[in-house]
């Protein structure tokens, strides 16, 4: 596997005694999309924040295609592209002027076409000459990524990229970042959406209360995270589940039948006319998915468990 | 296949160039504040102190009082432009949140310096420049150490501009970016002997004075334009030097502990 970015130990504690991160081990391989999945305040930002140079860690190391971050920050950080949450621009620049400021910023000698194809990508060429104050907030969001894109970087950061986004905005970022990865960019995004990382990532991290709870491949966490549950609300009470319904997940709780299931492996028509060839009636269904926070504390008390 | 990457060269002259060219544009944005505003203010003191007092005074220490204000007034211009112009510079990127740019960039503390600090010493030059300039259509002046006018016009903005670094790194709202140049430098350049000689107070104010560092510079600034000051050249030299070095120290001490502007 081809290491392109390694986090060893790295931990945040702030002056004020607040622990925001606790000792981190993050491997990111070359050309993938990462998701780091958690709710608000669980340390994404922070652990970003971190690699890029923002904030300085308590402990810890961070290598950079085989750059200490920290001693060789220079080499580090002319790789890597750092896309925001928040929408901090320069109000009073223009979108050319803003994006090439960059470019030189991290070192790099002009190069218009360069420029030129990140703008058109993004949509904003025919808005280079406009002041960013005159730009509603999806286009700065848009400078914000042409920005972190000027200097060609090995790995863009995308810190919440769809967070208060439209859904066209949305979309197009989806396929900006699946381009970007068919060009060999390495892609770490932070969400708390678990569709996001569905939709986009290689691998899910998954952080909650600065702790890195697990790290996994998509597909497998997916499956794990795919939990469904389905409610039968009965017409008449019943003793026991029938035992013709041994081949799917049932269980009786407080006069209902609980069906569980994986959102891939789901048998809810063949469950209902079992149901009603018993002559079991029903007069209520109700399907539930279980919340990001479900999750989370399903998956750190597995971790305590363990 | 290697993951590594080229190491990076030891100076970004890319990045320096960048933030000097871009505080360079924001003046130019707001030439009228930077540039125009200074030159009338100028043009108003010898109005008032060449012109109406110049009269009455006729000479003081063998210079005509027209003449005598010049040094004090470009000292007072460059002392309070240096510092807002740095303290802006840098404060501003804190308000709007772009520092995470520069502090994400590949581009050492003393690079950032060097880009902000350069094009608010380069803003101040010129403006002592101009101010120059406006001064001899209302007064004939005679320079006698023109290269030591020019290394004065240079330390002082070099330093003051460190100096409003500093205050704009510690500001952490417009009004304490005001509260330094307008309650401190300001009452020093006035009483720092920007329209008398030091000599003409009585004691103790003499002594006082000298406790005065802005004495220092208008005093030497003074001796590059009439060959004579308050006191001696090497001593404002000296007293400059000393201030430089001073705000330099605390710079590298703030790029150690990241102290305002990260955590």
């Amino acid at each position: 596997m081809d290491t392109i970015l390694s986090v060893a130990g790295v931990s945040k504690t702030y002056a004020s005694g607040q622990r925001a991160l606790h000792p981190v081990d993050l491997d990111i391989r070359r050309g993938e999309i990462f998701a780091l999945l958690g709710p608000n305040g669980a340390g994404k930002t922070t652990l970003i924040s971190i690699i890029c140079g923002i904030v300085t860690p308590s402990t810890g190391t961070i290598t950079v295609m085989g750059h200490d971050a920290l001693t060789d920050f220079k080499s580090a950080r002319r790789v890597i592209g750092l896309v925001p949450q928040e929408l901090s621009v320069d109000m009073f620049e223009t979108v050319l002027a803003t994006v090439k400021f960059s470019r030189r910023l991290f070192g790099r000698s002009a190069h218009d076409a360069h420029i030129e194809q990140v703008l058109r990508d993004l949509s904003l060429w025919d808005k280079r000459h406009a002041k960013i104050m005159e730009l509603s907030g999806g286009m700065k969001r848009r400078v914000l990524i042409a920005k972190a894109l000027s200097h060609e970087p090995d790995i863009l950061f995308l810190d919440e990229p769809t967070a208060g986004v439209d859904v066209a905005l949305r979309r197009d970022m989806w396929k900006l970042v699946h381009r970007l990865r068919a060009n060999g960019t390495t892609i770490i995004l932070t969400t708390h959406y678990i569709e996001e990382a569905e939709e986009m990532a290689d691998r899910v991290g998954v952080i909650d209360k600065g702790k890195l709870i697990l790290v996994e491949d998509k597909a497998a966490l997916m499956k794990k995270l795919g939990k469904r549950q389905m409610r039968i609300t009965l017409s008449d009470p019943i003793a026991a589940v029938p035992p013709e319904l041994a081949d799917w997940d049932v269980k009786l709780k407080e006069g209902q039948l609980v069906y569980s299931f994986n959102a891939e492996d789901e048998h809810i028509p063949e469950l209902l006319a079992k149901l009603g060839a018993l002559g079991v009636g029903y007069k209520d269904l109700e399907t539930s998915k279980s919340s990001l926070e479900d999750i989370f504390v399903g998956l750190v008390e597995r971790d305590a468990a363990a | 296949m290697n993951s590594a990457s080229t190491k990076a060269p030891a100076i970004n002259t890319h990045g320096i160039w960048a933030i000097y060219r871009f505080e360079m544009a924001r003046a130019l944005r707001t030439l009228w504040q930077s540039l125009v505003t200074p030159v009338i203010t100028t043009s108003l003191y010898f109005v008032v102190f060449g012109g109406a007092l110049g009269s009455q005074i006729k000479q003081v220490d063998g210079v005509p009082y027209g003449a005598f204000i010049v040094p004090g007034l470009i000292m007072l211009s460059l002392l309070t432009q240096s510092i807002s112009n740095a303290s802006i510079g840098i404060y501003f990127p804190k308000f709007t949140g772009t520092m995470f740019e520069l502090l994400s960039a590949p581009v050492a503390p003393m690079e950032l310096v060097v880009g902000f600090v350069g094009a608010a010493a380069t803003k101040s030059i010129v403006l002592g420049l101009i101010i120059l300039g406006t001064a001899s259509l209302f007064v004939p002046l005679h320079i006698v150490h023109p290269f030591a006018m020019l290394t004065f016009l240079l330390l002082t903005s070099v330093t003051f501009s460190l100096f409003g670094f500093i205050i704009g790194v510690w500001a952490k709202g417009f009004e304490q970016l005001n509260f330094v140049p307008a309650l401190l430098v300001t009452p020093l350049t006035f009483l720092g002997g920007s329209f008398y000689p030091i000599s003409v107070l009585p004691e103790p104010w003499h002594t006082i004075s000298l406790f005065n560092p802005v004495v220092y510079l208008i005093s030497g600034f003074r001796w590059a334009f009439f060959g004579r000051g308050d006191v001696p050249v090497a001593i404002s030299l000296g007293v400059t030097a000393l201030f430089l070095v001073a705000c330099l120290g605390v710079i590298s001490w703030i790029f150690r502990t990241g102290w305002r502007l990260k955590n």
